[in-house]
């Protein structure tokens, strides 16, 4: 069964004006031990739906669908059953976590805070969970002594990690954790999470811009736009031969050393991604799209199969097995 | 091409300029609008200064010579003197509206020049730093600590009693306070992406300056020099009433020293203190009111900018 | 994938240098931190002896990542940081007190487009004020609509009259690149001009400086971490760690066959989907670059791989590694590299 299933979910933000539409209809499922990459710019909606699906989004968003944790609604359940639910069966290593680590307290101790608030155990077993962490992270459990200011930027991400698996979740959503670190910090964070992800079976919500890092770590691929996911698939196979247009020009937008066909012709698309509060009609991405027909203005794409496994939102499917986007 | 432009430059970039300008204005109105505070200290400040502004037409300035004071002598409060009369016979009433005028007017060219003096130093020591911060603070920092009261009582009694003296002294002794704010400000500023790309494109110091800094001071200068009028108006009043103020005007802290020099307080004649009292501190109380409320409204769009 | 723009031939490239910076050194004087375990009061050598050139029509990516000095450089090279040691010349001429005439050819492009715009000035005075602080001859508006024109803005009349919020971060960057090209520039220094956009977006902006380059001759200096971004853009790449260039040529051959350990180090962690064993290559250990503490001899030897698996050992230059400070030489014709290594083996060698 899966970890999470995800079905139908809107979420709309209430702002003074009126609603916008962040995220619309958007269904996909996580295995148990699995990494679902989930790809898209700003505005598409994916950090909205690594927030909602813990209902971490402010007083007032309004949500609509189905998001079910280990068989239970998420989405459905009342504050207090939240409670029980966040941190130990999921947890979120936010975006700029390195910012969310409190100055004036030692890290041992925010770990603990994090421990206590979901369990209850005592001063030893909390110390001892807390080393247990850190070591697990790749940091010397002396370290708990530490202050945050004490530690580099790569070394604060770890500890938001280490802070993710303090209750032993099933399901780690990390929202850009490698976004603001540099190339080399980057590559070794990205691999303690894989690791971590294979020794400790975790299931994993991967939300970044950075198509190629998914490509990496992820098992499998979500690409968003505009609130809708417009391809989902086995991550190689979706980087490898895009069937939805915007993948193929999200993937062209990170050019491969060594591969001639991107010298001196950075990829790319014109125009920019859309905002959520005026969505072009039809399609949503058609007003960029180089393989724009005439009635992509008009009828907004359902899912198609597009090969095992995948599928995409995309009208040039609709005759059946996906024609090869060319390179 | 040459079609697109000009029908931009009918709608010129100075139209649109002023025309948001306005818009902004419209908006900073209906958001102070909101804050009881601001609404409350502007009405009385509007009563007072149209009260200055309308002195002579509401009340003859015969009324101010002693010479020609027909009221009965240091009476209360009346049907025909409504807030009685002094020693001389004097209408209190008439001291207040002619007062308001000195006192007034006395507080804005005060603030005025503290502002003047307090920018033009906290502007050039932020932005410029280095060797013009550090002289210019040291210099600042001279003038903080300078006791503000005895320093005017010592000014005002060397050169003379006047109303242009008493500006100078109030101005010259609060402007560090501005030059300090206005300092912390210039150099947040400096940093910003967009002064260094006016560097970058050739911009001198006066021009980035001129177009980029002062334009974004101006919110933290202008409410701050609200609350300089207050303390103005209130040191004029402490330095009238100890005696240093213009003898040939009748600023409300003049009446007050006539007062007790009289003994108001212990005739009795209480309507003598309390009305120049109350207008006082009604009047600071106005002004202060105004300028939190700005601050209150001014300050987060700063923190974005 | 979309068309190319490839660079002028390469024999009209030749000639003196447009931009010369020759053994420059920018050092930060050392803060003193009150709240920290350590106070640390050592000076930031950020530029720590830097020759480079920039031929005119070039495109010549400065990759590193961040502490490495790039941006220091960058902004030594602007005017904005003054050098304590070493010269930079434009047109064969030192840059003298006044920087006015030399800011006309010499402009930047900055990472964050947002912020580089006054928030109170419309595009049309965003893009006019150097024109104005120059005086340029001429009718103002007819060279705004010029810039922005050729910034990729069109119909520019549709964006005079707009203020920086309304438009979107590839437009603000574009408005950024008019304000610039507003004053006809030989030389456009980018500050990572690219990594706050979306990814989608930047493709359209990179192509506009390629543009630029291939219709104006204007040459460009990339600032970037991104080895991949260098790939798709640059004719020359120079590797910098620490305040120094450690290698620098070709794109190609810099990338390709990198004769540094630290370019091979960076290239090894470049995310790459076709390149299924990235994640399992050792990386460097060791401190992370800190401008405070440079270690001595070569910079790079206390993290070198080449060191600690023996291959200098191998060559003979072990010694050296540790005791000698190496210098910036060629290994072959144009392709430079500051590495005992690199210089002892001939010609053909490449780091594994």
């Amino acid at each position: 069964m899966n970890v999470l299933e995800v079905s139908g979910l809107s979420v709309a933000a209430v702002t003074c004006e009126k609603q916008v539409p962040a995220v619309r209809g958007v269904s996909f499922g996580i295995d148990r031990g699995q990494v679902l990459g989930l790809a898209g710019e700003s505005g598409c909606g994916k950090s909205t739906i690594g927030l909602g699906l813990l209902r971490l989004l402010p007083p007032g968003t309004e949500m609509a669908g189905r998001a079910v944790l280990n068989g239970a609604d998420v989405l459905a359940m009342a504050p207090s059953q939240l409670g029980a639910v966040r941190w130990t069966q999921a947890s979120v290593v936010f975006q700029g976590a390195q910012h969310a680590l409190d100055p004036v307290i030692r890290v041992g101790n925010q770990i603990e805070e994090a421990i206590l608030a979901h369990r209850t155990a005592t001063r030893r077993e909390t110390r001892a969970r807390t080393a247990e962490l850190l070591e697990l992270v790749g940091l010397p459990a002396r370290r708990a002594r530490d202050f945050p200011n004490e530690f580099s930027g790569g070394q604060k991400q770890r500890v938001m990690i280490a802070m993710a698996l303090a209750c032993d979740p099933d399901l780690v959503i990390a929202d850009e954790p490698t976004t603001a670190l540099d190339v080399m910090v980057q590559a070794q964070v990205l691999r303690l999470l894989k690791n971590l992800q294979m020794e400790l079976g975790l299931s994993m919500l991967f939300i970044t811009h950075d198509l190629s890092v998914l490509a990496q770590v992820s098992d499998r691929l979500a690409v968003m736009y505009a609130g809708r996911i417009v391809e989902e698939g086995p991550a190689d196979e979706v980087f490898g031969s895009p069937a939805h247009p915007y993948t193929a020009a999200l993937a062209d937008a990170f050019p491969r050393i060594g591969d001639e066909a991107f010298v001196q012709s950075p990829g790319g698309l014109d125009g920019d991604p859309p905002d959520p509060r005026e969505l072009p009609s039809g399609c949503s991405f058609h007003p960029r799209c180089p393989r724009v027909m005439d009635r992509c203005r008009t009828i907004e794409p359902p899912s198609f199969p597009a090969g095992a496994g995948r599928r995409a939102e995309c009208l040039l499917l609709e005759e059946g097995a996906p024609e090869a986007m060319p390179t | 091409m040459a079609g697109d432009s000009l029908a931009a430059k009918a709608r010129s970039p100075r139209s649109v300029v002023w025309a948001r300008r306005r818009l902004s204005a419209g908006r900073f109105w209906a958001t102070y609008r909101r804050s009881v505070m601001g609404i409350a200290g502007l009405a009385i400040l509007v009563v007072f200064v149209l009260v200055a502004l309308l002195a002579p037409v509401l009340v003859s300035s015969d009324q101010l010579d002693v010479t020609k004071a027909t009221g009965p002598i240091l009476e209360g409060p009346s049907l025909a003197y409504p807030m009685g009369t002094d020693d001389a016979g004097r209408s209190v009433l008439a001291l207040i509206v002619w007062g308001s005028r000195v006192s007034l007017a006395i507080g804005l060219l005060a603030a005025a020049v503290s502002m003047v003096v307090g920018a033009a130093v906290g502007i050039v020591a932020g932005f410029r730093g280095g060797r013009w911060d550090a002289a210019l603070m040291r210099f600042t920092d001279w003038f903080l600590v300078l006791p503000g009261l005895p320093l005017a009582i010592v000014l005002a009694a060397i050169l003379g009693q006047s109303m242009f003296i008493i500006v100078m002294v109030i101005g010259l002794t609060s402007w560090p306070w501005t030059a300090r704010i206005v300092r912390s400000q210039a150099l947040s500023v400096r940093e910003r992406a967009y002064v260094e790309r006016a560097r970058g494109l050739g911009a001198r110091d006066p021009q980035l300056i001129l177009k980029h800094v002062l334009p974004n001071l101006f919110p933290v200068i202008f409410a701050n020099t609200i609350l300089s009028i207050a303390a103005a108006i209130l040191a004029e009043s402490a330095l009238s009433f100890i005696g240093l103020g213009d003898p040939l005007r009748v600023s409300w802290g003049a009446t007050l020293e006539l007062a007790f020099a009289a003994g108001a307080p212990t005739i009795g004649a209480w309507w003598w203190i309390g009305f120049p009292g109350a207008c006082i501190v009604l009047v600071v109380l106005a002004f202060t009111m105004c300028g939190n409320a700005l601050e209150e409204i001014l300050n987060p769009r700063l923190r974005q900018r | 994938m979309t068309a190319t723009l490839p660079a002028p031939d390469r024999s009209e490239v030749s000639g003196p240098p447009l931009l010369r910076v020759d053994d420059l050194h920018v050092t930060f004087a050392g803060r003193h931190r009150v709240f920290e375990r350590h106070a640390r009061q050592a000076p930031a050598r950020a530029v720590d002896g830097v020759s480079l050139e920039i031929g005119e029509g070039e495109v010549v990516a400065l990759a590193g990542e961040s502490g490495c000095g790039k941006t220091t450089l960058a902004r030594a090279i602007m005017g904005f940081v003054r050098p304590e040691r070493g010269t930079i010349e434009f047109r064969g001429e030192p840059l003298g007190k006044d920087l006015r005439g030399y800011r006309r050819e010499v402009q930047m492009v900055y990472q964050d487009p947002t912020g580089a715009l006054n928030p109170r000035q419309t595009v049309y005075d965003s893009v006019a004020e150097g024109l104005r602080i120059h005086k340029v001859p001429g009718d103002e508006a007819e060279l705004v609509d010029r810039a922005l024109a050729r910034a990729g803005l069109r119909p520019p009349g549709r964006f005079l009259l707009r203020f920086p919020h309304e438009l979107s971060g590839g437009q603000r960057q574009r408005v950024v690149i008019a304000g610039a090209l507003a004053l006809e520039p030989r030389v456009i220094v980018a500050d990572e001009p690219v990594s706050n956009l979306d990814a989608s977006v930047r493709g359209e902006i990179l192509r506009l400086l390629l543009q630029l380059r291939r219709d104006a001759r204007i040459s460009i200096l990339i600032v970037t971490h991104d080895l991949a971004l260098a790939w798709s853009v640059a004719d020359r790449v120079a590797v910098m760690y620490l305040g120094r260039i450690v290698e620098v040529g070709p794109t190609r051959d810099v990338l390709l066959e990198p004769r540094h350990p630290y370019t091979r180090a960076l290239l090894d962690v470049v995310p790459d989907a076709q390149d299924a064993g990235a994640l399992d290559r050792p990386l460097l250990t060791g401190e992370p670059p800190d401008p405070t503490r440079i270690p001595e001899a070569c910079r790079f030897h206390p993290r070198c791989p080449a060191l600690a698996d023996g291959r200098a050992a191998e060559a003979g230059v072990e010694e050296a590694c540790r005791s000698d400070d190496p210098r910036l030489e060629p290994t072959v014709p144009e392709h430079l590299a500051a590495c005992h290594l690199a210089h002892r083996r001939p010609a053909g060698f490449r780091v594994p």
